[in-house]
């Protein structure tokens, strides 16, 4: 494990002690099984260090630190596993988020499906920032900031095995420094952010919709996509708005400060992209309505069931 | 007059589809009741928003084009029944994954099979059920024949790869089903529409042409229709016109996919391997030679032929109106079930799960 080196990993004691900073306390976990392990733009390592910090940065939390639980199958190739070590260390590293503590275990081959990852993080969310989907009312407007369903498409045609032309990557990163910047300065006009993984920007915006007893009426001609994963889209056909995406986030803001969330995102490598594209209404809540590129109106539902499974 | 434009580019342009809105609107004088028999059309009318623009004097009625939903349900508990034997290791489209059998004991979809142990793959073509039989050689794959004139071309080609590579355990599983049949049936019981919307993949296989006999048997307008917003348009202004003048004949939309002829090479490479059978549809009973059954010299890929496949003639859900919606004579909205007992969560017919179905359509994008 020489690739996590830091402080407290190195003290290999039973359990790392942190020095935290004063404010509450964020935590989260999540646990990867994504299949398959190696896809273009990442791999299971660095989607599993990238999704935890997101999850903390998304509620306005300093990521602190991280865990990393690892469940190998017997069999998995060293060099696999030091390939995806190797990954973990650099997300990590270059994201200024260490992992402090660890376990892995190794299981017979047939009982895993050649790793497993687990990763936990603690976070320090400051005094004055509160977000949420109940903060979310009506006149805010939502932005994305950057193109969807890149990681959602890249996983369909990496398991199907498909040769596409044009670069259809996963976009997996890590986003703390962009939802900083932003909560930095809002001043308590950033209502929520939230990473639409899982189910894509319908089915989160749909769930923030409902929490948030709010409508929400959303411009599709608006919404960032890049062409060659429409055009994946529409050839397997998938419906871009329910694909995963590991390193966007949706972002609702004040209209005041709509300018300046822009401009903050749109400096950042991370939120090159981002771009407006709906806004919160008064109406039956958890109604949310899209304008489509023809000109018509359409309702917009949460994915039920699974779509594609295993994508995280 | 807008010009048609045939390049994708352009079927997308704002200014052509604002333009066709512009002169169906400025059209249409009586109400029409035009039938979009292609479940693919139904979720692009859908997706488009085109029913939030269009004005009320035109109602869309979707048919029995969702070839999941037409596939009788004793049948679906045969696919399961199929999936359960050992082994067997199943090849399906996506489809059929989560659509409900009747059964209430054990496994009561495909996808429920899987979850209990049952060996099945979703595949996006026959030739991938054909590399599986060939990696796996100790299985038996079926492959489950589902779907109209535009699938069955490949799956005619797959059962001719695996005769020539002499594969010994790959076999299909044919309910497959032949649209003009269906439709003319369909207008024999029950003729209450004023202008056909054709399915565009299908037409691309079987011509424009394939429609003259409906056309003037049924004194029914017939437009060919690509899934742009604007080909919708176009087809449906084209619909109009032909409905306000009293005329009734084919036309063709989607030039740049179908021609009046058709592929006449796929069709014989269905002809080679298929020949037309009664065949059972949900919600319309059996019509005779509306189905397609491997032929004799093929029966070692005829699943049916290979193994003792039950049919149980079971009956529809009670209180589950998918018969009468397939026909068009009921909406979603008509069915007690739809959106209480019967959710995409908690299907109880086809119509809810599959992809093109029109209670899936409407639930998922119309006013609940």
């Amino acid at each position: 494990m020489s690739g996590l080196d830091n402080p407290a990993l190195n003290e290999l004691e039973d359990c790392a002690l942190i020095d935290m900073p004063a404010g509450r306390l964020a935590f989260s976990t999540d646990s990867y099984v994504v299949d398959p392990i190696f896809f273009p733009g990442g791999n299971i390592g660095d989607l599993a260090v990238h999704g935890t910090i997101n999850d903390l940065a998304m509620r306005g939390a300093r990521p602190m630190a991280l865990s990393l639980g690892l469940i190998l199958e017997e069999g998995l190739p060293l060099a696999d596993l030091q390939k995806i070590i190797d990954s973990i260390a650099l997300a990590s590293k270059k994201a200024g988020v260490p992992i402090v503590t660890g376990d892995t275990k190794v299981v017979p081959h047939g009982k895993g499906d050649k790793i497993f990852i687990n990763t936990s993080g603690v976070g320090i969310v400051p005094a004055g920032v509160d977000l949420g989907a109940r903060q979310v009312r009506a006149g805010d407007t939502i932005i994305l900031s950057g193109t969807m369903a890149d990681h959602g498409i890249t996983i369909m045609v990496a398991r199907n095995k498909l040769a596409f032309e044009g670069d259809i990557r996963s976009d997996t990163q890590a986003l703390h420094n962009l939802t900083l910047a932003l909560s930095e300065r809002a001043n308590g006009a950033l209502h929520a952010m939230r990473d639409p993984t899982r189910g894509g920007v319908a089915t989160t915006l749909c769930e923030i919709a409902e929490m948030a007893e709010v409508s929400m009426i959303l411009d599709e001609a608006a919404i960032p996509i890049r062409p060659q994963v429409q055009s994946a889209c529409e050839l397997l056909g998938l419906e871009p708005l329910y694909l995963a995406n590991e390193g966007k986030c949706l972002v609702v803001v004040a209209e005041d400060f709509v300018d300046d969330a822009l401009r903050i995102m749109r400096q950042r490598p991370e939120g090159r992209d981002a771009a407006i594209i709906g806004r919160v209404e008064d109406g039956l809540a958890g109604r949310v309505e899209i304008t489509t590129l023809a000109g018509g109106r359409r309702l917009v539902t949460a994915l039920t069931g699974e779509p594609l499974p295993r994508i995280c | 007059m807008a010009e048609i434009r045939e390049s994708l580019g352009n079927m997308r342009d704002r200014g052509l589809i604002d333009e066709l809105l512009g002169e169906i609107t400025g059209r249409i004088k009586e109400p029409i009741r035009v039938m979009e028999v292609c479940g693919t059309h139904t979720m692009a009318i859908f997706r488009h928003g085109l029913r939030s623009m269009l004005p009320a004097k035109i109602e869309l009625i979707s048919g029995p084009g969702c070839p999941v939903c037409v596939t009788a349900a004793g049948q679906i508990d045969s696919f399961i029944d199929l999936a359960e034997r050992p082994g067997i290791h199943l090849a399906t489209f996506g489809d059929l994954y989560r659509v409900p059998g009747t059964a209430v004991v054990q496994s009561n979809s495909l996808a429920q099979a899987a979850a209990n142990g049952a060996k099945i793959d979703m595949v996006y073509s026959p030739m991938e059920a054909l590399a599986m039989a060939q990696a796996n050689p100790d299985e038996l794959v079926i492959f489950l024949g589902i779907g109209f004139e535009t699938t069955t071309p490949t799956v005619a080609a797959t059962i001719l790869a695996a005769q020539e590579a002499g594969v010994g355990n790959f076999a299909v599983y044919s309910v497959h089903k032949l649209m003009p049949p269906a439709l003319t049936a369909l207008f024999d019981e029950d003729m209450a529409i004023d202008g056909l919307l054709c399915p565009g993949h299908v037409s691309a296989i079987i011509g424009a042409q394939a429609y003259e006999p409906l056309a003037a048997r049924f004194g029914l307008p017939c437009v060919v229709g690509g899934f742009e917003a604007a080909d919708i348009l176009q087809a449906l202004l084209m619909l109009i016109k032909q409905h306000e003048s009293g005329v009734a004949k084919v036309e063709n939309a989607y030039t740049r996919v179908v021609s009046w002829e058709g592929n006449a090479r796929a069709r014989q490479v269905v002809d080679k391997v298929f020949r037309p059978g009664a065949a059972m549809w949900r919600g319309l009973g059996e019509i005779p030679a509306s189905g397609l059954e491997i032929r004799p010299e093929y029966q070692q890929y005829d699943a049916e032929s290979r193994l003792d496949l039950k049919q149980v003639e079971a009956s529809e859900p009670p209180g589950c109106l998918c018969g009468a919606i397939l026909k068009g004579l009921k909406s979603p909205k008509n069915c007690p079930l739809f959106g209480k007992r019967c959710t995409p969560v908690r299907p109880v017919g086809p119509c809810m799960v599959s992809s093109e179905g029109t209670c899936a359509a409407f639930y998922r994008y119309s006013e609940n």
